[in-house]
């Protein structure tokens, strides 16, 4: 019985890839069940095969105490591999095959409007938030305000500017509420925001910023957004990076 | 061949990420910053470009075949799965531990964002009357 566990462990850990495409495989089969079944369609399969992602990633960190969800658990690390930047992002770039070059260049001047207003408005609200629990120095502004825009701006604006470990940890749960609520809502709100169109998945993009929120969330609502909304948040982080420790923190340090 | 789209593929996203590191570093250089690291501005969103751009270019001259084209769209239509990986490696724990002024910083973010997109929408729209 112990050799047949060991050797089950052993084929599940030296093919963890195969192993996630197969789980993978196995919950959006199960989502689309549940989908078809108990909301008659009404809640789209990706849109639950997300929410199953995430709860799996709950359960994982409370179980092995880790930082990468489900990945952490044995036999699963091919969920992180899969999951991971390089296999995202080129299928992100995959998703732009067939999209026409006159699509980006009808919205270009609103993709860059909405990417500067996400950028400008979350580290506004995010500093508010700092402000209104306490936090009234610049830096711990600035930083959990990055937070607010992604949980990479906040940690590279935090440590350019030396801010706490407790700001930065701060920061990035920050980041990461909202490419979870971003995931989640957006099929909800779609309908009342107008994000049914080339034009607003752009804006929305630029606007979030968040790639993982948007890519689940525009996945979520209707996959044929997905390049336009994905193309403008690829902007968002760098331009978060780039002003948050800079304009961003020297507007604030004159205000506070 | 398959392997032909997969290839095209993988070279846009390279390039895309060599570019957008160099841009990144231009900028930081010119502005005298120093985040800690080079970051790259916009890396995928450029390989899109670049994907669109030369995949265009390819099949109006015919050197883009059908059996290629399987190679890129494989990879298009593994997206929501590559997705659904993604969600399961967050750190959903360390958010939903972060106490309130994380969860509200973020949540506030996300519906004052969620707001805006119908006002961006409506701005210059009405010089473009094809668009509805």
């Amino acid at each position: 019985m112990a050799e047949l566990s060991a050797i089950l462990e052993g084929v599940l850990a030296k093919y963890s890839l195969v192993v996630a495409f197969a789980v993978v495989g196995g919950t959006i089969w199960f989502s689309y069940f549940l989908s078809a079944r108990l909301t008659k369609g009404r809640l789209h399969g990706s849109a639950i095969a997300i929410l199953i992602g995430l709860i799996a990633a709950y359960i994982g960190g409370v179980v092995t105490g880790g930082q990468k969800g489900v990945a952490d658990v044995i036999g699963m690390s091919g969920i992180g591999i899969m999951g991971g930047a390089m296999l995202r992002d080129l299928a992100i770039v995959a998703t732009a095959f067939g999209v026409r070059m006159e699509e980006f260049r009808k919205t270009g001047i609103s993709g860059i409007v909405s990417l500067f207003a996400g950028v400008f408005v979350s580290f506004f609200v995010g500093a508010c938030v700092a402000y209104a629990f306490g936090y009234r120095d610049a830096v711990s502004m600035t930083t959990i305000g990055g937070g607010a825009a992604t949980y990479i701006v906040g940690p590279v604006t935090g440590t350019a500017l030396g801010a706490s470990s407790e700001v930065l940890a701060l920061s990035v749960a920050a980041g990461l509420v909202k490419s979870i609520l971003v995931m989640t809502m957006t099929p909800f709100v779609a309908k009342y925001i107008g994000l049914n169109n080339p034009r607003s998945a752009l804006i929305f993009g630029g606007l979030m910023g968040t790639t993982s929120g948007v890519a689940g969330g525009l996945a979520a609502t209707d996959p044929k957004l997905v390049p336009y909304g994905a193309m403008t948040a690829t902007f968002y982080t760098a331009l978060g990076c780039l002003l948050g420790p800079t304009l961003i923190f020297i507007v604030i340090r004159a205000i506070v | 061949m398959a392997i032909y789209g997969t290839a095209l593929l993988s070279l846009c996203l390279l390039a895309g990420l060599i570019i957008g590191k160099l841009l990144g570093w231009a900028v930081s250089e010119f502005f005298g910053l120093d985040v800690g690291f080079t970051p790259n501005l916009g890396g995928v969103g450029i390989a899109m470009l670049l994907l669109i751009v030369f995949s265009e270019k390819m099949q109006r001259v015919g050197r883009l075949k059908p059996p290629s084209e399987q190679g890129i769209l494989f990879w298009s239509s593994i997206y929501i799965p590559v997705v659904v990986a993604m969600a399961a490696s967050q750190n959903v724990l360390k958010a939903l531990k972060g106490g309130w002024a994380a969860v509200i910083a973020g949540a506030l973010a996300v519906v004052v964002c969620f707001a805006l997109v119908p006002a961006i929408s409506r701005l210059g729209q009405s010089d473009d009357p094809t668009n509805d």
